[in-house]
């Protein structure tokens, strides 16, 4: 009697450590990547630093101090005792404040950029997918169109205009003093954050949609779907319900591939000029004003060079950890 | 048929009517309609209240294609099909939803008929979810009353689908199709991917669901036992056609069409003595895009005679109850 009351317990604590949810399976498989998580760490670091930047940072992003033109790393400003940890640059302005600062821009680009680029993806891909038809291959033929123009020199034009004529695409005031406040840099950081995310997501999300409407056309074959449509499910209600969220794993693969993507494209546009603009401390605008002390200095592309490196091979590393743990052929 | 239903005839649940599935196959640059697959060809049978029919006929046969037109998962080329009196052929998207709650069906893949990304309580529960039935908390009373008619427990409900058996997974989808407390049900080949020993515990399962609720189903099988074991009339399926059509025991008592025959002949005894005459069908069932004339079975037919190859058979009904389509019974 009690050894059988106890086989029973015993069983039911089986039962009960056997149970995992999806999410804790992903999470048990990541975390045996050791790159990934070495990269997750290092991203959770810069993100914490980036987002505690006034609590960090020794100087505004735009202090000038007259008179301490590249000043060493580790110079003490004599009359507050601040630090300059990484020296100053070229008109005075602290090296680590401004990265740091930088850092937040570039970040939240990347950021926003993803999150638009991806909701769109998601929602023409699964569009496309799952009607088919006449939709599918006038929208197939669209994105087809969009991703042979090369992207690069058409990001330029489209960004010199847009940052150009502020007007031409009209973004409301609320959402440029959120943002502004948010990145600590004012509404016209914002305003100019807001525009190259726009240039970047809208052609971001042609590769997103690809791959989510490959996805759902193998997926909307599946006898699940059927058998919702047997219950009586609308279209809708089976993209919502079975479509998305078994499309979720190559879509977040693909963010977060896509991040590195974002944070290497963002400094590019600003390396050419054609981001957002000095005093506004980027990645890419502060790479591209060490160029002309190149020569004198070699060293110095390398204070915000290597926050983009690490960034990129960081986001890759994460994004190839979560494709081996969302794989569901390697299963437990 | 059991006595019951001898005593009292029951009235017609389906009828269905001359169902025609053609698939059309697209080619060329235009997508032209270059040929159809002559899935199914007028079809024609009912379902009395409360019995199992049986549907058998070899893959390709069409036999899947004619639960699915019923249910209207895919729209029939012509014909027509009564549930309850009414006709839903031509019913209305919203009208088809409603019609939902009264006809399920169970698939043959237990593996592909859940949603891998959802816990089964949910997946049970979706169709109440979908017809705004009860709150929240009830649906999910309703799941898991549902599962644990279905052998399972209350913890379950919570786990994915990749924690269960085949078994059990096709025992979740019974749940499922439940759930809606329906009057009819296609069961499309629900055991033919199990295992031996796990197909009679599955059977069994319907088969008391089906005295509890007083279900009405339509069963597609492959397999011969299956049907023997569970049907009250027996229809068998050849290349599109509805070839014979009786109760189960006049069917296996006395099979008047020679496919039928010959698939008779092909069910093993499991006895090393008994010696029968096999009827041993040549060649292959001929493709569906361009079936024979006359009678579609005539070029594998043993008796065949010169008019099978020039006239198609009607569909009789040779003796009291049973129907064939052969110009040889008499």
């Amino acid at each position: 009697m009690t050894a059988s009351t106890q086989v029973a317990k015993l069983e039911a604590e089986a039962i009960t450590i056997e149970e995992r949810s999806p999410f804790q399976v992903v999470m048990m498989r990541f975390r045996r990547h050791k790159l990934a998580m070495v990269s997750l760490g290092l991203i959770i670091f810069i993100f914490l630093v980036t987002a505690l930047a006034p609590y960090i940072a020794r100087f505004e992003f735009d202090e000038v101090n007259v008179g301490k033109y590249f000043v060493d790393w580790g110079t003490v400003d004599a009359e507050t005792g601040r630090v300059h940890y990484m020296g100053t640059d070229n008109i005075g302005r602290d090296y680590f404040s401004r990265l740091i600062y930088a850092g937040r821009i570039s970040l939240t680009v990347a950021l926003l950029s993803v999150l638009i680029s991806e909701t769109l993806g998601i929602i023409v891909g699964a569009v496309s997918g799952f009607y088919g038809g006449w939709l599918d291959a006038v929208l197939m033929r669209f994105l087809e169109f969009m991703l042979t123009i090369p992207t690069l020199p058409l990001l330029l034009i489209i960004s010199a205009m847009l940052l150009q004529n502020e007007e031409l695409i009209p973004i409301p005031e609320p959402l440029l003093n959120f943002l502004g406040d948010f990145l600590l840099l004012g509404p016209r950081a914002a305003r100019n954050a807001v525009l190259i995310v726009i240039v970047l997501a809208g052609f971001g999300w042609l590769s997103s949609a690809q791959l989510m409407r490959g996805t759902v056309l193998s997926l909307r074959e599946q006898t699940f779907v059927e058998a919702a449509r047997s219950l009586g499910a609308s279209n809708v209600w089976i993209i919502m319900r079975h479509m998305i969220p078994n499309a979720m794993a190559p879509i977040i693969v693909d963010a977060s591939l896509g991040l590195a993507g974002y944070v290497v494209a963002e400094a590019a546009l600003a390396f050419l000029g054609f981001g957002i603009q000095d005093p506004i401390p980027t990645w890419g605008n502060m790479l591209s004003a060490t160029q002309q002390f190149m020569l004198s200095r070699p060293y110095l592309p390398l204070v915000p060079g290597l926050p983009i490196f690490i960034c990129s091979l960081a986001f890759n590393y994460i994004g190839d950890g979560l494709r081996d743990a969302l794989d569901p052929r390697l299963k437990l | 048929m059991n006595p019951k239903m001898q005593t009292n005839e029951k009235s017609d649940l389906l009828e269905v009517k001359d169902l025609v599935k053609y698939f059309p196959v697209r080619g060329g640059l235009l997508q032209r309609v270059v040929a159809q697959v002559q899935a199914v060809d007028k079809v024609s049978f009912t379902v009395k209240n409360g019995e199992t029919l049986g549907l058998v006929g070899e893959s390709g046969c069409g036999k899947t294609t004619v639960g699915r037109s019923i249910l209207r998962l895919i729209e029939p080329t012509s014909g027509q099909v009564n549930f309850n009196g009414e006709d839903i052929t031509h019913m209305r998207p919203n009208s088809l939803k409603s019609l939902r709650r009264d006809m399920q069906i169970i698939f043959q893949d237990p593996y592909a008929s859940l949603n891998p990304r959802m816990p089964i309580g949910e997946s049970v529960m979706e169709g109440l979810q979908i017809h705004k039935i009860g709150h929240p908390k009830e649906r999910w009373q309703v799941a898991i009353t549902m599962l644990k008619k279905v052998g399972l427990e209350e913890y379950h409900a919570r786990r994915y689908p990749h924690e269960f058996s085949g078994g059990q997974r096709q025992r979740i989808g019974i749940a499922r199709a439940l759930a809606l407390q329906p009057k009819f049900i296609v069961c499309d080949e629900p055991v033919s991917a199990l295992d031996v020993s796990i197909q009679s515990q599955v059977l069994n399962i319907l088969k008391d669901l089906q005295r509890e609720f007083g279900l009405t189903y339509l069963f597609i099988a492959h397999n011969l036992s299956v049907v023997e074991h569970i049907s009250d009339r027996v229809g068998v399926m050849y290349l599109g056609k509805m070839v014979e059509l009786a109760s189960r025991e006049d069917l296996f008592r006395e099979p008047l069409h020679p496919y039928t025959k010959a698939l008779m002949s092909a069910i093993p005894i499991p006895h090393p003595n008994v010696k029968r005459d096999r009827t041993i069908l040549k060649g292959d069932v001929p493709s569906p895009l361009n079936p024979p004339k006359g009678c579609r079975f005539h070029t594998r037919c043993p008796i065949a005679k010169d008019i099978c190859s020039q006239q198609e058979p009607e569909f009789k009904e040779a003796r009291p109850g049973h129907w064939t389509a052969c110009w040889l019974v008499e």
